[in-house]
């Protein structure tokens, strides 16, 4: 952890889908602080709310109960001005082209096309997609395009990164890479990540912290602290306390996934 | 020039080519149908008259409104009913059904409205291409990836800036294929409402050479009319294609 400043807080939030039949509890109660210039991961159970989490979290969704907190601001079903999220799915926009999608929150926001050239054409550099920046999506790979959707957040200059399963849909060794460029990324921005993954081995690399939950309604039922280096990379994969901390996840972790896919009760 | 078009070139060519033949060697009757040399002929011969010109000129601006109110209105009814789930739900079934009425049964309704000129035939092409624009609009708008209009959410843009920048775009191939419905019902409404109701217009020129067997003139206009609805609709299908290829086929 690079500083034990408060960046985010989740107080006591849960999240119930009334229009559903019957009402779904999807989350909580979840309480959470994220600390300024972090890696957080969350693993779960499928199903347990993890995005759900994310969403409250970025203000895509108001929570039921709860109160949710950015730089000491109350988040009120409303995206604030700081944070930057990436989805899961491709996002990026397949009728404009790679710097024009860079650019895209830039120029929506008024900025001047100058400033707008000189960040994106950085941000590209950085995530390595500068010679493709006349290309359209449908010409990259998966694994570029998911870069792509991370520079069109990174240009905005976010101080908060939540990235909900960007790699779910790419090869290991691409996540691998892509973790690698994650964890750069990090350490370049200083921003705080907050990061949805099913996958253990990526949440033990990457993170300072590794949140794990409950089925749903999904709950924290382990923090877990990696103590790593900010220095690192996917080769700390051969590191013992690598297989350490991901027996000790798996094994919270097991009867909650058992559970989820009714294995156990 | 792509292969593809060259193949249509040559398929053309050899279609009129045939034609041409069958109607020299008299193998169609030519009080049926004439050689496509002559049709050019009585195209050329029928746009020197003023009055053919003038009237081709009211048939355009006709269809010209028509196309440009049905897709705007269909437009942005197809936005309000896709905002409003339960209206459209229970529009559903007409929408549906509604090529099952013959729109033009209409006409006397419209000329007590709008009164005898040309307003009557506008509101039948209208009537005619608005819904077809309502119901793609309507599906481009269901098309869009969720994906996206998370990303809008997440980019903090406004209702009125996610719909301009990424809505419509993202809908893009379905609201060209509504506006290229539109442009075709348009002309079939305003032509046959011309052709039928009127006694001015292409439509009217075109049913008056017929009436007076004067296939020249009739195959001439009906050259004209496939070369300017052909030449739209080739403008329109190669954007299209530009978009399809930009995207990738999504």
């Amino acid at each position: 952890m690079k500083q034990a400043t408060v960046h985010a807080r989740l107080g006591a939030v849960t999240k119930t889908f009334a229009a559903a039949v019957p009402p779904i509890h999807a989350l909580g109660p979840v309480t959470l602080d994220l600390y300024q210039g972090e890696f957080f991961s969350v693993v779960g159970p499928s199903g347990c709310g993890k995005s759900t989490l994310l969403d409250v979290l970025a203000g895509l969704t108001l929570p039921s109960e709860g109160t949710v907190e950015f730089e000491g601001m109350l988040v009120r079903g409303t995206v604030p001005d700081g944070v930057g999220i990436v989805f899961q799915e491709d996002a990026s926009f397949p009728w404009l082209n790679v710097y024009d999608n860079a650019a895209f929150g830039l120029r929506r926001k008024g900025i001047a096309e100058t400033e707008v050239r000189q960040r994106v054409e950085h941000t590209l550099s950085f995530m390595g997609l500068m010679p493709f920046a006349k290309a359209y999506p449908a010409q990259l790979s998966g694994g570029m395009r998911q870069r792509l959707c991370i520079a069109r957040t990174l240009v905005l200059r976010p101080r908060i990164l939540l990235l909900d399963e960007p790699f779910g849909a790419l090869d290991q060794q691409t996540r691998l890479l892509m973790g690698d460029e994650l964890l750069k990324l990090w350490r370049e921005t200083d921003a705080t990540i907050f990061l949805i993954t099913h996958s253990l081995d990526e949440a033990v690399l990457l993170s300072d912290r590794i949140g794990v939950m409950s089925t749903r309604p999904g709950r924290i039922i382990d923090l877990v602290e990696t103590k790593w280096p900010s220095e690192r990379d996917s080769r700390i994969v051969s590191d013992p306390t690598f297989g350490k901390l991901t027996a000790r996840i798996w094994e919270n972790l097991r009867d909650q996934s058992r559970k989820a896919i009714g294995l156990a009760s | 020039m792509s292969r593809a078009s060259w193949y249509r070139i040559v398929l053309l060519a050899a279609f009129l080519a045939v034609l041409e033949l069958c109607c020299r060697l008299g193998l169609i009757d030519r009080s049926a149908v004439i050689p496509p040399t002559e049709m050019i002929a009585g195209a050329r011969d029928a746009l020197s008259v003023a009055a053919t010109r003038h009237g081709i000129l009211l048939t355009l601006e006709s269809v010209f409104a028509s196309i440009v109110l049905s897709v705007t209105a269909g437009i942005a009814t197809g936005l309000a009913l896709h905002r409003l789930p339960r209206v459209h739900r229970a529009l559903d079934p007409f929408l549906a059904s509604y090529y099952a009425v013959p729109t033009f049964i209409f006409y006397p309704v419209f000329i007590v409205l709008f009164g005898l000129n040309r307003w009557p035939l506008v509101a039948i092409g209208f009537v005619f291409s608005v819904v077809a624009v309502v119901i793609n609009t309507l599906d481009g708008l269901s098309r869009v990836p969720r994906a996206l209009v998370r990303t809008a959410l997440a980019l903090r843009l406004s209702r009125a800036q996610t719909i301009i920048y990424v809505t419509f775009p993202a809908a893009m191939p379905w609201l060209l294929t509504g506006v290229k419905l539109a442009i075709a019902y348009s002309f079939i409404g305003v032509i046959a409402g011309e052709f039928v109701l009127s006694n001015e217009g292409l439509g009217h020129i075109i049913a008056f050479a017929y009436n007076s067997f004067e296939n020249p003139t009739m195959y001439g206009l009906i050259l004209v009319l496939f070369v300017i609805v052909g030449g739209i609709n080739m403008a329109i299908w190669s954007q299209e294609r530009r978009i399809y290829e930009r995207r990738g086929g999504r």
